[in-house]
């Protein structure tokens, strides 16, 4: 089997040491996690963990079936890259000397549809939402006038599908409709 | 705390009783009918300790000599009663003791709590005197742990534990409760809790998988049932033997499920895995049904996976979702406990008898028997063996008593000689594999069911890595009938050594004490066997003891269990020599 990327989306209740109880099962597989963001849910008090690695199908899905077992963990769904809308946010550090001394920079920004947060005198921040390869492709082309900063968030990513899974299980919870297979 | 404040606030409303947290530490355990506590005090715990004083005659503590004790002798209660196994640990080195014990209890199901004390809240992450970050440390090794920092979240986080602790696939918790916790003032209530949003213990049965693995096994030929510590946990028993004697179909067990099913049930073809029997490993190939029963195909159970079980199919019956397709690919997963999910199949499988397929594994069983069995209970050489005496002691007791082991080749005879009639019956550490588990676990069982016999089969290492909760036997008096079988050896690794690194018996050579002046220096009574001829009357010596005995018996210094699947090597690869 081959290594592709796979979008994990963890619901959890809120509470204290929840992502040490998540990223542990990742420790022990050995795998690595090439981003994790964490924020509330759509639905008060529960918490949303999205986690991308680089693995097999199958060693996701075990992944995925040790994370669902720890007891503060609601629910936790697997997706592939197509079936998610993902974005990353990247923020890059340049001298506004350089913004000033030619349009490159601008020309740039317009380019990959980034924008100027900040000018001062001494430096100027941009923004860029979008892709990985995007951020990417921006901060090599910027680089070029000395980025003295750059960082890149972890992904964050909603689902295609119109039923939301997680309000269905609640709900099944709720009727104590759990057959799980 | 966010999660505990709902609740909370609905106590609130009910009646009340004003009382310290380690009051109501102990309030809470009354409540979950614990009636029985193993621990070490110390400066952290100390308040819960103080409570204790007072309810002494509800609430028993057994004083061990390690907190690693503590927590195997709470798992050996656990496994006999199935009752939740509790234990008091101090901040610091108290809690970093339990930790073996704790691991051990979670990779083998076994459901505890563990209360540990902590600095005062303030203190947190200061490395203040004897603290550490013991939630963290025992994240991955516990079903669920929290860490209580006011006296209010007592009662819940006790409820929760134990409902945690004893639901579902069984496990450890660990509460962690701070001093400024025990000391500080609520006002209790107590309710049980049956429900927690985010988890589901037992998943319901589903109707299509059990109608399709019922055609599977009504299609098959070969079929053969691998029966786990599940059936046992599940109390599933009955229903087992229900299923197997309508599928007619031989049934072999893991290493914890010894005892679901007895010893001379027909249908009982033997022990799976390194050291189980010849047919059971070799027919799994053969088979073209697997029907894993409550066993999660643990890797000293499969050998090579990639070469395990090539002509079946698998049918996994499991309450642990986590566990379908984990290690072996199952056609038809069964989720639920096998409680429920037994009698459903049994209802849908046509009766059946087998008997050309048993007889196969009968036949494997006489040559086994012949090269291995009949030598190891019928030495002829001058050295006595390690299945020669477990053989004796079983028969001695009627084939009825408690089965404790320690880890390493006496753990292996043990499971392959010693005969079982009713359920309930083992207590050995199995996924961990934890040498000084014996002693403690054999107290814990015998405090467990005090009516039964417990005997104790450990080797010479293992008996000297928690030999001092011998002084917790002369305290407890639990009657406990340590066989130690004595080779002077590391033998289990000796035996690696010799079959797989060439004699070179690097470090596992034993220069030993006098076990029996250190048995009596502790007031336990007991005695030497270094001849056959005096091995009966020893053995019926101790049984006849009242209380606990030590039999030491010396038995071959490199004697060595077969058969053997050598790890990684292929179920089919048995070795019988
Ligand atoms: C705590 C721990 N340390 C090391 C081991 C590795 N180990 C497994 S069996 C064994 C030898 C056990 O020797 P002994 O207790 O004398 O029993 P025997 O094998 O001779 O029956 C060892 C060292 C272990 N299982 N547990």
């Amino acid at each position: 089997m081959i290594n592709q990327e796979f979008t994990l989306s963890i619901y959890s209740e809120n509470h204290v040491g929840l992502l040490n109880q998540i990223t542990t099962i990742f420790i022990r597989r050995h795998i690595n996690i090439e981003s994790l963001t964490t924020s509330e849910s759509a639905i008060e008090g529960i918490h949303k963990f999205t986690i991308i690695v680089n693995t097999t199908r199958e060693q996701v899905e075990k992944l995925r079936q040790q994370i669902d077992k720890r007891v503060d963990v609601i629910k936790a769904f697997v997706f592939t890259n197509d079936e998610v809308i993902h974005q990353e946010i990247a923020l890059y550090k340049v001298p506004t000397e350089a913004l000033l001394n030619s349009n490159e920079i601008e020309r740039l920004v317009r380019e990959y549809g980034a924008r100027i947060l900040e000018i001062t005198s001494e430096y100027t921040v941009i923004e860029k939402t979008g892709h990985k390869f995007e951020t990417q492709e921006l901060f090599e082309k910027l680089d070029r006038f000395g980025v003295s900063q750059f960082v890149r968030s972890g992904r964050v990513a909603v689902t295609k599908l119109s039923k939301e899974l997680l309000t269905n299980y609640l709900k099944k919870l709720d009727k104590e409709e759990t057959i799980l297979d | 705390m966010e999660t505990l404040t709902k609740e909370t606030k609905q106590m609130e409303k009910r009646k009340t009783t004003r009382l310290s947290g380690s009051e109501a530490v102990i309030q809470s355990l009354l409540h979950e009918g614990v009636d029985l506590i193993f621990g070490y005090p110390g400066g952290a715990i100390m308040p819960i300790y103080d409570a204790l004083y007072d309810y002494h005659e509800q609430l028993h503590h057994v004083l061990v000599r390690h907190e690693q004790g503590a927590t195997h002798a709470a798992q050996g209660y656990a496994r006999v009663t199935s009752k939740v196994g509790v234990c008091f640990v101090t901040s610091g080195p108290g809690a970093t003791n339990a930790v073996t014990g704790i691991a051990d209890a979670m990779i083998d199901s076994t459901p505890l709590v563990v209360i540990s004390g902590q600095v005062t809240s303030p203190l947190l992450g200061t490395d203040a005197f004897q603290e550490t970050d013991v939630v963290s440390i025992t994240k991955p090794i516990t079903k669920w742990n929290y860490q209580v920092t006011h006296a209010e979240e007592i009662p819940e986080a006790i409820a929760k534990a134990f409902y945690i602790a004893r639901s579902g696939r069984p496990g450890p918790v660990v509460i962690d409760i701070t001093k400024d916790a025990q000391f500080g003032q609520l006002d209790f209530s107590y309710s049980p809790i049956k429900h927690i949003r985010s988890y589901t213990p037992v998943p319901k049965v589903n109707p299509d998988n059990i109608e399709e693995a019922a055609r599977l096994i009504n299609l098959s030929k070969k079929p053969m049932a691998l029966i786990g510590q599940g059936v046992i946990l599940g109390k599933a028993e009955k229903e087992l033997v229900a299923f197997l004697e309508k599928s007619g179909m031989p049934a072999a067990w893991t290493l914890l499920g010894l005892s679901a099913l007895p010893s001379d049930h027909p249908q009982n073809v033997g022990m799976l895995g390194m050291h189980g029997h010849y047919g059971p490993n070799v027919k799994t190939n053969e088979a073209d049904l697997i029907v894993a029963i409550g066993m999660r195909f643990d890797d000293r159970v499969t050998g090579d996976v990639n070469k395990y079980a090539l002509n079946a199919k698998v049918v996994h019956l499991e309450i642990d979702p986590a566990e379908i397709n984990k290690i072996i690919y199952a056609d038809v997963p069964v989720l639920g406990d096998v409680k429920e999910s037994l009698p459903l199949l049994t209802e849908k499988v046509t009766s059946n008898s087998h008997q050309e397929w048993l007889n196969e594994f009968n036949a494997c069983y006489k040559i086994e028997h012949q090269k291995i069995i009949n030598k190891e209970i019928n030495p002829i050489k001058e050295k006595m063996t390690m299945g020669e005496v477990i053989n004796k002691v079983s028969g001695v007791y009627n084939d009825d008593s408690i089965m404790v082991t320690d880890v390493g080749q006496q753990q292996m005879m043990a499971a392959r000689y010693f005969k079982f009639k009713q359920s309930r019956s083992v207590v050995t550490s199995g996924g961990l594999g934890t040498m000084g588990f014996g002693i403690p676990a054999a107290i814990g069982a015998a405090m467990g069911q005090p009516d039964r016999p417990v005997c104790l089969f450990v080797g010479d290492g293992g008996f000297q890595m928690t030999i001092q909760e011998l002084g917790t036997i002369s305290q407890t008096k639990a009657p406990v009938k340590m066989v130690l079988l004595n080779n002077s050896f590391l033998g289990m690794v000796r035996q690696w050594q010799e079959l797989f690194f060439d004699k070179r018996y690097a470090s596992t050579e034993l220069t030993n004490p006098d076990f029996q002046t250190i048995a009596k220096g502790y007031g336990i009574s007991g005695e030497k066997v270094t001849a056959r001829e005096n091995l009966d009357e020893a053995i019926e010596r101790m049984k006849q003891h009242q209380g606990a005995y030590l039999l030491e018996v010396a038995v071959e210094k490199e004697g060595n269990v077969f058969p053997m699947v050598q790890a990684g090597a292929s179920v089919s690869d048995i070795r019988l020599e």
